[in-house]
This record gives C-alpha cells, sequence and structure tokens, in this order.
C-alpha cells in the first residue's frame, strides 16, 4: 500500500504544475500585470511610474512563461510562472499582492469553515443514512412514498432559498438566533446553529434519495436474505449488513470531500457573516490578486488529491477484498 | 390525549427556554443578539462594512472605506466644520487653518494678491497644539532606561509576536511637528507607493528628488528593514520647532490646504516605521498598513477585517469641543445641544462584516445596528415620496423611531464623449449639435427615478452642490438642455433633439451625405443583470432619436484600456471630489489633464483653448466674484460644447434609529464618529422590545417530529413483533421475509 501511495503522490506533481499552468493561462489572459497594479494602487492619480514601481518590486515586470533576454536556464526561470509557482511546491504561498501574507489568512480563515463544514458534513451524511434506512425499512410504504416525495421537493429548491429563507423564519420571525455573525469559542454555538441545520437539510433530499436507491439494491442482495433466515433483526440488517455493503459509493462520496472542508462554502458564509474560507478565492479574483488564486486554487487541488488517496484507502477498510498494489 | 399534548408542548417549551438560556449566556440576553453578552448596555455604536479596507496606512489609503477607519484614528492639522456648508476648513491639531505666504524667485514676500506667475513658492506655517499625545502603542514602550523596547527584539522573541497585542508594554509621547514631516515624507517612500506621490511631487517642493535619494537608500538596504527618513532632508517639508513645521509648495496651490485636511498629512512617529520594519514583522502582516498609531479620538483595538473592526475610545485623547455654531436650522434640528461638550461620547464602536445586504437590513431592523443605508430591495419599505416629490421615512420606519437622513454627493456620474472620436468628437459645429441633441435626448430624470429610486438630482454642469461656484436654481440652469418654466427646470422636448440631430447633419438618425442609419457605440462595464435593464433603457433613449446604439460590455480592465487608449465612444464615468472646490471638478475637463495625450484624469479628452485659458486662471484665485464669473463662463463654454452629457449627482439616504444622535451626513469630513451620540438605554429597551423569542415553532417542529416518527415506531414495533412468514407483515403487505 505504501508503494501505491508514493506513487500517487509522484502522479500528482505533474498534476499539480498542470493546473497550476492553467490557472496562470486563465488569469493573464484576463488580467494584464498592468492591470493589477492599478487595481492594487487605486483608481485616481495612478502615475506609469508607480504602476512600473509596484511590477517591478513584485516580480511582474519579467516576461510571463519564457524570457528571451536570458540565456541558458535562466529563459524559463527568469518569469513570472516559474517564480510565483515554483515556492508553492514548498507551500510557501508567500504574500498576497496587498502585502498581507496568505498562509496566515488562510490559517485564520480555516477555522471558522471548518466550523461550519465539519458538523454539516458529519451531521448531514448521518441524517441522510438514517433518512434512507428508514425508507429502506419501510419500503414500498407510505412513510417510503411520501420520503421519496419529501425529498425530490427539498432537493428541488435552491441552496440561497434555504438561506434566505431560514434567516426570515428562524432568526428574523421568531428571533430564536443572530441574522449573522460570528464568535470565539462556546459562543459561536449560537451562530453557527442555523446555518448547519440549513447546510443539513438542503443536503437531505439528494442524499437521502442517492442513498436509499443505493441501499434499495443490497436489500435484495443474497447475503441479506441469509441474515435474515439467520433470524436477525431487520434493524440489525441494515446497519450492521447493508450499510456496511454499502459502504463503498458512500466513501466515494464523502471521502474525497473531507479534506475539501476546510475550503468553506461561498454562499453560506457570507450571507451568515461567517469569515471562512469560502470567499477568499472570489474576492481575490475580483481583486485581481493572483498571488491568492494560484495559492487557493493550487492548495484545492492538493487536497482533492489527498482526498481521492484516502477515498482509495478506505475501499480496504470498507472491502477487505481491496488491495492497493 | 389533550393531556398529553399539553405536557409534551410544556416539555418542548423548557427544552426550547433552557437551550436558548444556554445559547445566550444564561443571561437576559435576547437569543438572537449577534454580540457578547459583555457589551450589553455599554456604549458602543454598531456599524458595519462590506468591503475589507485595504490599506490603513495613511500614505497609501485614498478610499472611502478606509477613511471610515483611518479618519477617526489620525489627526491631519486641519479638518472641516462638521455643520457647516459648503465645506469649510477649521482647526484640528493645527493652532490655526493655515494660510501659505507668497515668495518670488529671489525669496522676496510677494502680497497676497500677487499674480500667480510671480509666486515661485507658497510657504505654510503650521504650528501645532500642544495637548496631543498619542494612543497607547508597543512602538513607542520604553524601558527603565528609556530606550525603545520593541524596537529590536531578538528572533526568538520577534518570531513569537503575531499581532501587536502579543507586546504586553505600551507607550506614548506628545504630538511632535517632526511627526507630521516625517509622514510628508513618507509619501516618497519607496515601498509605500502612496496613491498621491505624482500629484504631490508636482507641488511640494524637492518631493521628487527626495524619493530618487530614497530610492538608491533602499537599494543599499536592498529593501529591507528601517529606512530612517530623518536621515534624508526634504527641503519642502522642514521642522522649525517642536511644535511648528513649514511645508513649501511651488508657485500658488491654494486646493493644497484641502489636501492638508486628509490622512495623507496626518503625523506618523518614526518610532511606528522603526518597529514594524523589523525581519518577519511585514510577513506575518504586523504593519501600518493592519495597525495604524494615531492621536485623534479613537485608536483600533480589535483588526479582524473578515469579521469585526474596533475602535476604542483613545485613553489620551484629550477631548474637544462639540462645535457651537452651524447651518441655519441645525439648532433647531437639535444638532447643537450639545455645543461646547467634549468629545468623543462614545466608547466604542464595533464594525461587524456584512457582505450581504439582507442580513445588514434585518439586523438594523432588529437594532442590532445603529444605522444603515437603503438597498434598492429595501427602498419602498423604508422610503415615501411625500408631497413636492420629497423623499420620507415610510410609517412602519417612523413608528420604530427610525429617521431619514439624505446629503447629496460631492460627486457626479456623467455620460462622456470621447472628443477624439471622429463622430461624436471634436470642435466641428456637426459634432457639437450631435452631441447636444443626444444630451437633450437621455432623459436623466427618468434614468433617476427608474434606477436610482429618486436618490440624485439631474445635473446641470460639472460642479457638483456643495461645492463652492456651484449655482442653483435658474442662475445654474443648463439652457442647452432645459427650459425655465414654472419656477422649475424643464427638459426640452424631443423635438428640438431631433432638430439639432438634423442640423448636425443626421436627419431623423440616418447621414444625409450617405443615408445610412448613424450607428454609435457605448462602452460600458458588464456588472450585473441590472446593468442590462439600463443599458436596454440607454438604447431606447437613443432610439427616440433613431440613433442605433451598440452596447459594448467589457470587462473593467478592457474598459479602462479603451479610455486609455483613446477607443471608445460614448461610456460611462464618475468622479467623487477629492475637496470642495470647484479646480477639483473643472480639471476633469482641462486639456493638459488629457487622459490620451497626458495620461490625466480628462477621460473624454476635452480641450478647449478658451476654457483652458479660464481654468488656469480661475484655480488658483480666492473664491468671490471674480472667480464665480469665471466659473459661470467656463461652465457656459462647457454646456454648448457639451462633452458630458451632464447625468447626475447622487443623494445619499440612510436610516439612522432615534437613539442615535448628532447627525449631519458630511461627504467631505469623514471623522464624523466623534460627533455622535448614544441614548444605551433607549436602544436596550427598543432591542428587548423588537426581539423576544418566539417559541412555539420549537414545540410545533417537536409535535411534528413526534407526529411523523410515532407511527414508524410502532410499525417498526409491529414489524419486529410479527413471525417472518411470507404474506403477512405489517398491514399485511409482503415484507420480502423469508420463512
Amino acid at each position: 500500500m505504501i508503494a501505491y501511495i508514493v506513487r500517487r503522490l509522484l502522479y500528482a506533481i505533474p498534476i499539480l504544475i498542470g493546473v497550476n499552468l492553467i490557472t496562470f493561462a486563465l488569469f493573464f489572459v484576463v488580467n494584464t500585470p498592468d492591470d493589477m497594479a492599478r487595481m492594487a494602487l487605486g483608481m485616481k492619480r495612478v502615475t506609469p511610474e508607480a504602476i512600473e514601481r509596484w511590477k517591478a518590486e513584485r516580480g511582474y515586470d519579467k516576461p510571463l512563461v519564457w524570457n528571451a533576454a536570458e540565456g541558458g536556464s535562466r529563459k524559463v526561470t527568469e518569469t513570472i510562472f516559474v517564480e510565483k509557482s515554483a515556492a508553492m511546491f514548498a507551500f510557501d504561498f508567500g504574500q498576497a499582492d496587498d502585502g498581507r501574507d496568505i498562509a496566515s489568512e488562510i490559517r485564520t480563515r480555516a477555522g471558522p469553515s471548518l466550523a461550519i463544514a465539519v458538523p454539516v458534513f458529519v451531521v448531514g451524511l448521518v441524517t441522510m443514512i438514517s433518512v434512507a434506512l428508514l425508507m429502506v425499512f419501510f419500503r414500498a410504504t407510505y412513510v417510503d412514498t411520501s420520503g421519496v416525495v419529501l425529498c425530490v421537493a427539498l432537493m428541488s429548491i435552491s441552496a440561497l432559498f434555504y438561506i434566505i429563507g431560514g434567516q426570515y423564519l428562524v432568526a428574523k420571525v421568531w428571533r430564536l438566533v443572530p441574522i449573522s455573525g460570528y464568535a470565539g469559542g462556546l459562543d459561536a454555538l449560537r451562530f453557527l446553529l442555523l446555518p448547519v441545520v440549513i447546510g443539513v437539510v438542503s443536503g437531505i433530499g439528494a442524499g437521502a434519495r442517492w442513498y436509499r436507491t443505493l441501499f434499495l439494491e443490497e436489500i435484495n442482495r443474497e447475503y441479506v436474505r441469509t441474515a435474515r433466515a439467520k433470524g436477525l433483526s431487520e434493524l440489525r440488517v441494515l446497519f450492521r449488513h447493508v450499510l456496511r455493503n454499502g459502504l463503498i459509493p458512500i466513501l466515494t462520496a464523502s471521502v474525497a470531500a473531507i479534506p475539501l472542508l476546510f475550503m468553506g462554502s461561498l454562499l453560506t458564509e457570507s450571507f451568515f457573516g461567517i469569515p471562512g474560507l469560502g470567499s477568499y478565492t472570489i474576492d481575490a479574483i475580483n481583486h485581481q490578486d493572483f498571488a491568492v488564486v494560484r495559492s487557493m486554487v493550487f492548495l484545492g487541488s492538493v487536497l482533492y488529491i489527498v482526498g481521492l488517496v484516502l477515498t482509495d484507502i478506505s475501499y480496504t477498510w470498507a472491502d477487505p477484498r481491496v488491495r492497493l498494489e | 390525549m389533550r393531556e398529553y399534548s399539553r405536557a409534551l408542548f410544556r416539555a418542548f417549551a423548557a427544552l426550547a427556554c433552557a437551550a436558548g438560556l444556554g445559547l445566550s449566556g444564561c443571561s437576559q440576553q435576547p437569543w438572537n443578539d449577534p454580540y457578547p453578552a459583555a457589551e450589553s448596555g455599554k456604549a458602543i455604536l454598531y456599524s458595519a462594512f462590506v468591503e475589507r479596507p485595504k490599506h490603513l496606512d495613511p500614505a497609501q489609503s485614498y478610499s472611502e472605506n478606509e477613511a471610515t477607519f483611518n479618519a477617526q484614528i489620525y489627526e491631519p492639522p486641519v479638518q472641516y466644520h462638521y455643520f457647516k456648508r459648503p465645506f469649510e476648513l477649521i482647526p484640528l491639531t493645527a493652532t490655526e487653518v493655515p494660510r501659505p505666504v507668497y515668495l518670488d524667485a529671489q525669496g522676496g514676500l510677494l502680497p497676497d494678491d500677487a499674480p500667480d506667475d510671480l509666486v515661485a513658492e507658497s510657504v505654510y506655517t503650521i504650528r501645532i497644539r500642544d495637548d496631543r499625545s498619542y494612543q497607547p502603542h508597543p512602538a513607542l514602550a520604553l524601558d527603565a532606561s528609556g530606550a525603545y523596547l520593541y524596537h529590536q527584539l531578538p528572533a526568538a522573541q520577534r518570531d513569537a509576536v503575531k499581532s501587536i497585542y502579543d507586546l504586553p508594554q505600551t507607550g506614548s509621547r506628545p504630538l511632535r511637528a517632526e511627526d507630521y514631516v516625517y509622514q510628508i515624507k513618507r509619501l516618497a517612500h519607496p515601498r509605500l507607493h502612496s496613491p498621491i506621490y505624482g500629484l504631490m511631487a508636482e507641488y511640494i517642493v524637492g518631493l521628487g528628488d527626495y524619493a530618487k535619494t530614497l530610492r538608491a537608500a533602499e537599494q543599499k538596504l536592498d529593501g529591507k528593514g528601517f529606512l530612517d527618513l530623518r536621515q534624508y532632508a526634504l527641503p519642502g517639508a522642514e521642522v522649525i520647532d517642536e511644535l511648528s513645521y513649514r511645508v513649501r509648495v511651488k508657485g500658488k496651490y491654494p486646493q493644497f490646504a484641502y489636501w492638508l485636511a486628509m490622512p495623507f498629512f496626518a503625523p506618523i512617529p518614526w518610532e511606528a516605521d522603526a518597529f514594524y520594519s523589523q525581519p518577519g514583522f511585514a510577513e506575518r502582516n504586523i504593519s501600518l498598513d493592519w495597525y495604524p498609531i494615531g492621536t485623534g479620538p479613537y485608536y483600533l483595538s480589535a483588526n479582524d477585517p473578515n469579521r469585526r473592526m474596533v475602535l476604542s475610545r483613545n485613553p489620551n485623547f484629550p477631548g474637544e469641543a462639540y462645535p457651537s455654531e452651524g447651518d441655519a436650522g441645525d439648532a433647531a434640528r437639535g444638532l447643537l445641544m450639545d455645543a461646547g461638550k467634549t468629545m468623543p461620547f462614545i466608547d466604542t464602536v464595533v464594525f461587524s462584516r456584512e457582505r450581504e445586504s439582507i442580513p445588514y437590513w434585518n439586523k438594523f431592523l432588529q437594532g442590532w445596528y445603529d444605522s444603515s443605508g437603503i438597498s434598492s430591495d429595501n427602498f419602498d419599505q423604508a422610503v415615501k415620496s411625500a408631497a413636492g416629490g420629497e423623499s420620507e421615512i415610510s410609517e412602519d420606519m417612523a413608528a420604530k423611531g427610525i429617521r431619514l437622513e439624505t446629503s447629496l454627493s460631492a460627486s457626479i456620474n456623467y455620460i462622456g464623449f470621447n472628443m477624439l472620436d471622429p463622430v461624436v468628437g471634436g470642435d466641428s459645429e456637426r459634432a457639437r449639435k450631435l452631441r447636444q441633441a443626444l444630451s437633450i435626448a437621455i432623459d436623466f430624470e427618468e434614468n433617476i427615478a427608474i434606477f436610482s429610486n429618486g436618490r440624485g438630482i439631474p445635473a446641470m454642469g460639472p460642479i457638483a452642490p456643495g461645492i463652492w461656484g456651484y449655482r442653483d436654481g435658474e442662475a445654474g440652469l443648463n439652457p442647452v438642455v432645459y427650459d425655465w418654466v414654472d419656477g422649475k427646470a424643464r427638459r426640452k422636448s424631443i423635438e428640438d433633439a431631433r432638430r439639432l440631430l438634423a442640423e448636425a447633419g443626421y436627419p431623423n438618425g440616418r447621414d444625409a451625405a450617405t443615408g445610412q442609419p448613424l450607428v454609435l457605440n457605448f462602452d460600458a462595464t458588464t456588472r450585473g443583470a441590472d446593468d442590462k435593464a439600463e443599458m436596454d433603457w440607454m438604447r431606447k433613449q437613443f432610439a427616440r432619436l433613431n440613433i442605433q446604439l451598440v452596447v459594448r460590455g467589457t470587462d473593467y480592465n478592457r474598459f479602462q484600456e479603451k479610455i486609455r487608449k483613446g477607443n471608445a465612444q460614448i461610456f460611462e464615468w464618475g468622479w467623487n471630489a477629492d475637496y470642495p472646490d470647484p479646480e477639483n471638478f473643472l480639471f476633469l475637463l482641462y486639456g493638459p489633464q488629457s487622459r490620451v495625450k497626458h495620461g490625466g484624469e480628462n477621460s473624454v479628452n476635452y480641450a478647449n483653448a478658451e476654457f483652458d485659458r479660464r481654468f488656469e486662471a480661475m484655480k488658483n484665485m480666492p473664491n468671490g466674484p471674480e472667480r464665480q464669473a469665471l466659473i459661470d463662463e467656463m461652465v457656459g463654454i462647457l454646456r454648448v460644447d457639451a462633452p458630458w452629457i451632464w447625468g447626475l449627482h447622487p443623494k445619499r439616504f440612510s436610516l439612522v434609529h432615534g437613539w442615535l444622535g448628532n447627525i449631519k451626513p458630511n461627504q467631505m469630513a469623514r471623522n464624523g464618529l466623534k460627533y455622535q451620540r448614544l441614548d444605551v438605554p433607549r436602544r436596550e429597551a427598543a432591542r428587548a422590545e423588537w426581539n423576544a423569542p418566539v417559541v412555539w415553532p420549537l414545540a410545533l417542529v417537536g409535535l411534528l417530529a413526534a407526529v411523523v416518527l410515532a407511527p414508524a415506531w410502532l410499525a417498526w414495533r409491529r414489524k419486529e413483533a410479527a413471525r417472518g412468514v411470507a404474506g403477512r407483515g405489517p398491514a399485511g403487505r409482503d415484507t420480502g421475509a423469508v420463512a
């Protein structure tokens, strides 16, 4: 397994270089270094000299990917692409174009993002699986039918509606929790309750319906019949056998998402005033801050690759027949 | 069953109350209170910000959202009178508003009315008050021997510092004239990129050469460490004594006094630069851009720009007397009741970040914010039209004690014609009449009503209301676009516009020579769905003259590039005044400010020798009849040439709760927090009344869950109890179980 993991991590290097290259190309197709300087320096009274100085200080006065003025390997290394990308492979994100430290910003914002994302993920997963198993338990009864109808209704509503409707009803009309905001420590519970509930409820429809389909496929397998024949209770059959055997698709969907949890949610964080990472990349794109954009895309790629490797590893735990070679 | 339901309801209600109390810190604090219980009942003003401030270093900061903080922290030598209009400069830390002394090329003294060409230098001598001291700050902390405690921290101690609040000791010292001089030098600091360096280098004696000197010194330091500006003299800014300094400005530049009211000219102690220049500090955001140091009524006591920023009362601020005079009507509005009392009145100001307008608005209505703007979505809820077209607060809002504050911005939104364009530009009579026809056809009264909810007034020229030189009423009428009828301006008819268009050679929107339809291009930045509606409206305005309008939507970068290169034809633009002088508007049409030719702020590249000659004469004149006459002539030239469709002056509406007093919107002075007053008991009572939790929904949710789950639970019990015989499962259905 170790050899497999090492191999997968080595595969990640060309993937990350590719992702960097694509991000770089997309960003600089839309924004030139001059545009970035103007955005950073403000819109009034910006002189050409100030723009040139800004670019020179941040290394944006060099060619993008090929420096014809240099010789040898410096034709490649003395470029914006290499200078800005190489350090990231050592997880040195450097400073944003406004001078602020990116790593420290990520560290500060990751906590609040996780404070929402982890409960939504855990509670959501447990709820979705429980609801799905409940519908399977009562399959072909009114509970199952109304459950499916409810799931379809829930998944038909946009996430924004849940947020605005939830804030209106729970926080404005009933005044049970603050509309938005955030605090550290235990006080954060007051602010997290509503976004977590909304996050869970908005995900139940699609999740529970999908898991129900998975479990219904399992429920007619022979091992289930055998379990029942042994006299096991239906709950035991569902939670010990059906759930265990339905884990592979659940893990496929879930484990890869775990490392990405800390990247946050743009909508939820914006509406609830959670100072997380959800809006960091969007803000950076709006402010034409390439340093932040490339760092966040790089980090997202790394986490996604880690998530995929973790998924593969989790298969060996869920199904002993799986071997990573 | 009824007994059972009641008991269940009580249980849920109790659980909800317990949960609520637990969440709100076991206090009487409303459950939806977004603030810590410890802040309850205190004189804390609550406000919000949407965009995090980019710069808090006064040499770099130039945006309004940054001024919200900096103007409370930093004290430049002068400020604007909070109440008086037109805007008037008064002393802040200076003992009096500085008046320039004019010198000729030989250094000889000239009279105040000396001709511009004789004046080689204007010398401003500024004497500051002796009662100011800096906020407590670690950069000023001294050890027992009088040495600075934190200026040269050992590497291990330095690396442990994550924010300035990690350093336990703070210090202060009196404000000195050298701090003002030091900050003027910082405008040329090679690491800071001050946005006004380019402009100031044209005026402050020696600033351009000083920048070169600093760049050379910076190279020696390799861009790291403390670049001690005290080592390098700047002839244009000199210390006279501990409380006096002198600024030398090239030629006559009376507008310089207005610049002295901005944080660019606020004092910075050299100790701050020495402290923040330590290795590793900038990488951890420990910089003047993050932690300001000032002498003002407030200091930044918490800076988490993703969540909240807090201003606290500066314990070293000696206080300032509340103004005792204002405009007519200010006393009647109760704005002078605190005359002579010592400011500030509020201890702490908490700014929370609200990215979205819906939560911001709802929290304002619940009393968690003390004031709010009005978005288009909420406009009808908050404002109604009164007789005479004036806006007033809606009954619902008035019932909550909320009042509406309005003010005209010292700004203008206009539509520009690129004067280098062969169709709409140039000095020909044809092009001039085409521009005039379009100026009439584009109905800005309608635009203001549809897209701004009436928040604006049509512009008659470039100068905004409230700025000296602006004329109101019939005297200020633009006769090219309006007629004066029944005591008010009435836009000329579309027939007048069509006639002008025909005279321009485009009868009925077709080129008389070729018969081809006239097609014009409107360059705009595409921002969202609202823009589409406005662009559709714009097409309709042009269609009234049978002119086809092609909207060329583009991103902001490309739009800017088009303007810089002169590739745009017609476009939307705007200007916020830096200072309340007509020169700050009229220079936008001064030939040597042409964007394409000189990289200046004249975005339409208008050039008219007659206008330029008058501008040069007017810009340095003192306000008076002679200056007004020149301004009238210049505005008259512009109206005829019509390089802009004058557009509108936006009106700002804001809502203020009844417990917040001493508010008079001031578009120039940003340091208004010190004047404001809170009635805390009134706020507490209103919050308690408006925020009582409604708990029955919690019980209902529990009840619904029970109603849904109970049959399922019962069914499960039955199913578990049933014998495993096919065809005899729950409800007589086949369970799939095997016998």
